[in-house]
């Protein structure tokens, strides 16, 4: 890497299923505001803007452009990165390219998506292929389930085993995420009890969706350092967008994208023991099975030890690897700023500002996205400019 | 700046109502570029795409070309913008000394949406989109407004499309080879007053893809590499009502920066060849004035000089430019497409003589709000 990145900043609207007190382009002010209020910046210090969203969801084209009044982009070079439902992570890795090639010092990276504004399942099938894949109506949620019913018949895992996740990350976002779109406690049996949508997932096991914003500030080594006292450095970034066809193969029991998109940012950042190096975790959980399943492609344990994993508690907060402090996505899934919010509130964690969800001494995160088609994105953040 | 130089590029002829899909578009100009490059697939180490859902009719349009560019195989992105905002993002990640190599995949099936729709879709869903603006009407507003603030005539908007389309001739890819005059685009059919058919860019289908490559894979790969020397961009305010559409002042931004990365001082007498994104013929006045080729209101008498045309002092547009083939998210990346093999002497007889710098340019959004421009150089 020519140039080091760090983020300074981040912001976020307090996420909600239909907000109907603002319209897009409120939603990205508000974020912007807040992440630049976080670093003590004003929009004169901001050289560029990189923003995403799935177009689908609000029926705006040519977001960039549209975003200007909300961003702040008006006589600033500003570009749109869409991928998904990686778009947030994607983003994310614009802002950080945007720096790390020299060519801008601080970059305000935006993602954001007003869910109430469309039928979000329907919009998400429109991905397929309109001849040969369209009519099934897939959607997200099917063929995660498909890949639970999978590992769960391979290695043993538990309807059960899921439902702790579920509880996991929506009692973290109830008790320390004031943003957060879904603030209740439930537990195991609430879950359980919950209606099924597509077997093995049931309604508390799976993401809601959410209208909401999230603004980071990444900025180059020099700037990074007269900005913020300890900024979060971005060591590995990884993407790996596999594959087109569902019927390709998924990894029935496991993520491939996730397993090669680590390998690259691991290598990059210097991580070869990622469950005693990373001290926080913020991953990209759409349903709570694949917080079971996904831990092994990022190397957090063995393969078919993730119900191990999750049943032992060292991924609750308190324990030896907090997963998503925040509440993650099974709590609040603005979808286009889903994947940012991962690198947003890791950055935090290492920075020493998630307040309430703060975990203790934390000084190595990483941060993933999902998406697409079954695809993934996946940053490695620390406080320090190199692993010590 | 010589840190990454274009290696590669390729084209597909455009035309209309294109048989062939997304991917199958994609996948010629990446095996085509990979040829002219002489390289193959697997010295591809990242890839962007430019697709947009609202063209493509899909969301998550990027997967329709992931496997036919090659994307699956390496670390990946789509920008949702036109071609040369794809491109800026590919010199990043070359910049950033992570990869080594950039392919970049555009393409654009326009014969299967109705642009008025995709189009009115840009503008604002609450106050603006139910008056029924799309980019010709809105596109009319802006031409009006340039015609009034500077004096320009029709008739000067005219010899732009009479001149690109004639270089169109010369030019194998071009969807709209023509030998028109004036008079034939006064008296083509009103789309929306002043703008006029033959005024107006076409329909048109096709894919373009570029190589880029950091300086030492294209020292070693690439006899006549293009540098980048230079990239700007920059978006003007949304609302059409607040800007004063005859204005530029996101392109001279974008050139301004452009410029001084590329130490370009005198444009005019710097820059040998332009492309740039002329979807309606007044497009390429205005724009010529923000680039800095001529002052501002002097678009007019710029093309009245014959100072662009194919034997002038800056030839704008040898290819043709976008009034004679205009594949939506490409049409930008084959600007910089046309300038290379301008820059590389393989523009055949649309070569202009002795090009040693080139410039490239797209626009974004409604009414040029956003620019981005590149100087290429030899």
């Amino acid at each position: 890497m020519k140039n080091r990145v760090g983020i300074v900043g981040v912001g976020q609207t307090h996420h909600k299923s239909k907000n109907t007190d603002c319209k897009g382009q409120e939603l990205i002010s508000i974020a912007v505001k807040r992440a630049l209020e976080s670093a003590d910046l004003t929009m004169v210090d901001i050289d560029a803007i990189v923003i995403g969203n799935m177009d689908h969801f609000e029926s705006i084209n040519y977001v960039d452009m549209w975003s200007v009044d909300g961003s702040g982009g008006y006589m600033k070079p500003i570009m749109k990165v869409t991928t998904g439902g990686t778009t947030g992570s994607a983003v994310g890795h614009a802002g950080f390219y945007h720096v790390a090639s020299g060519l801008f010092d601080t970059v305000l990276a935006i993602g954001w998506e007003q869910n109430s504004e469309s039928d979000t399942t329907a919009a998400i099938s429109t991905c397929f292929d309109p001849i040969t894949e369209r009519e099934f109506c897939g959607g997200a949620i099917g063929p995660l389930a498909a890949q639970y019913t999978a590992y769960m018949s391979k290695y043993g895992a538990t309807e059960e085993d899921a439902a702790l996740v579920s509880v996991r990350d929506h009692n973290n976002a109830a008790l320390y995420n004031p943003y957060a779109h879904l603030r209740q406690t439930i537990t195991v049996e609430e879950v359980m009890k919950s209606p099924y949508i597509s077997y093995p997932m049931k309604l508390l096991d799976i993401c809601p969706r959410s209208d909401g914003a999230c603004a980071v500030i990444f900025a180059g080594e020099d700037k990074a350092k007269k900005t913020v006292e300890r900024p979060a450095w971005i060591l590995g970034v990884g993407d790996c967008h596999i594959l087109v066809h569902l019927a390709d193969g998924i990894g029935l029991a496991n993520l491939p994208s996730l397993e090669r998109a680590a390998r690259e940012a691991y290598e990059m950042a210097g991580i070869t023991d990622p469950f005693r190096q990373f001290d926080v975790a913020e991953l990209y959980v759409p349903a709570s099975t694949a917080g079971v399943t996904w831990m092994e492609a990022l190397g957090l344990c063995e393969e078919g030890e993730g119900p191990r994993l999750i049943r032992s508690g060292v991924t609750n907060m308190g324990g030896e690897l907090p997963i998503n402090p925040s509440g993650g996505v099974l709590a609040t899934n603005p979808i286009g700023a889903t994947g940012l919010l991962r690198i947003g509130e890791a950055a935090l964690q290492v920075m020493g500002k998630a307040e309430e969800k703060q975990v203790e001494g934390a000084r190595v995160a990483v941060a993933t996205g999902f998406g697409g088609c079954f695809w993934s994105d996946i940053t490695v953040l620390s406080s320090s400019t190199q692993l010590g | 700046m010589d840190e990454v130089a274009i290696i590669g590029v390729a084209q597909t002829r455009y035309q209309r109502d294109n048989p062939a899909s997304h991917a199958e578009m994609a996948y010629e100009v990446t095996r085509k570029a990979l040829e002219d490059a002489g390289l193959t697939i697997d010295d591809i180490d990242n890839t962007v795409t430019v697709c947009n859902d609202f063209w493509d009719g899909r969301t998550i349009s990027c997967m329709t070309i992931t496997e036919a560019t090659g994307s699956h195989k390496v670390p990946t992105t789509n920008v949702e913008g036109d071609g040369t905002y794809g491109a800026l993002m590919g010199a990043m990640r070359l910049l950033s000394g992570l990869h080594e190599v950039t392919l970049v995949v555009a393409q654009s099936k326009v014969s299967e949406g109705i642009p008025a729709v995709i189009t009115n879709a840009m503008f604002d869903p609450v106050y603006e989109r139910s008056l029924g603006l799309d980019a010709i009407n809105s596109s009319a507003l802006q031409m009006r407004r340039y015609m009034s603030k500077y004096g320009i005539t029709e008739e000067q908007c005219a010899k732009v499309s009479v001149k690109n389309h004639k270089n169109a001739k010369s030019n194998p890819y071009a969807h709209m080879p023509l030998d028109i005059t004036v008079d034939d685009v006064l008296k083509s059919r009103v789309l929306a007053d002043p703008i006029k058919l033959l005024d107006t860019s076409p329909v048109s289908d096709g894919a373009c893809a570029i190589i880029m490559a950091v300086d030492e894979v294209a020292k070693k790969r690439c006899s006549k590499p293009v540098w980048i020397r230079g990239i700007g961009h920059c978006a003007d305010a949304y609302h059409l009502g607040d800007r004063d559409l005859a204005e530029v002042d996101a392109l001279v931004s974008a050139a301004r920066r452009a410029y001084g990365m590329a130490g370009i001082q005198d444009p005019v007498r710097e820059i040998d060849v332009a492309e740039v994104y002329d979807a309606f013929s007044y497009m390429e006045l205005m724009w010529m004035e923000g680039l800095g080729f001529c002052g501002r209101g002097e678009g007019g008498a710029m093309i009245d000089s014959g100072m662009t045309g194919m034997n002038g002092a800056l030839p704008v547009n040898p290819s043709g430019g976008v009034l004679s083939a205009h594949p939506v998210q490409a049409a930008g990346l084959a600007r910089i497409a046309e300038a290379v093999l301008q820059l590389k002497g393989k523009a055949d007889a649309r070569q202009v003589e002795g090009a040693t710098v080139a410039l490239a340019h797209g626009i974004e959004g409604a009414c040029g709000q956003g620019h981005c421009v590149f100087v290429l150089g030899r």
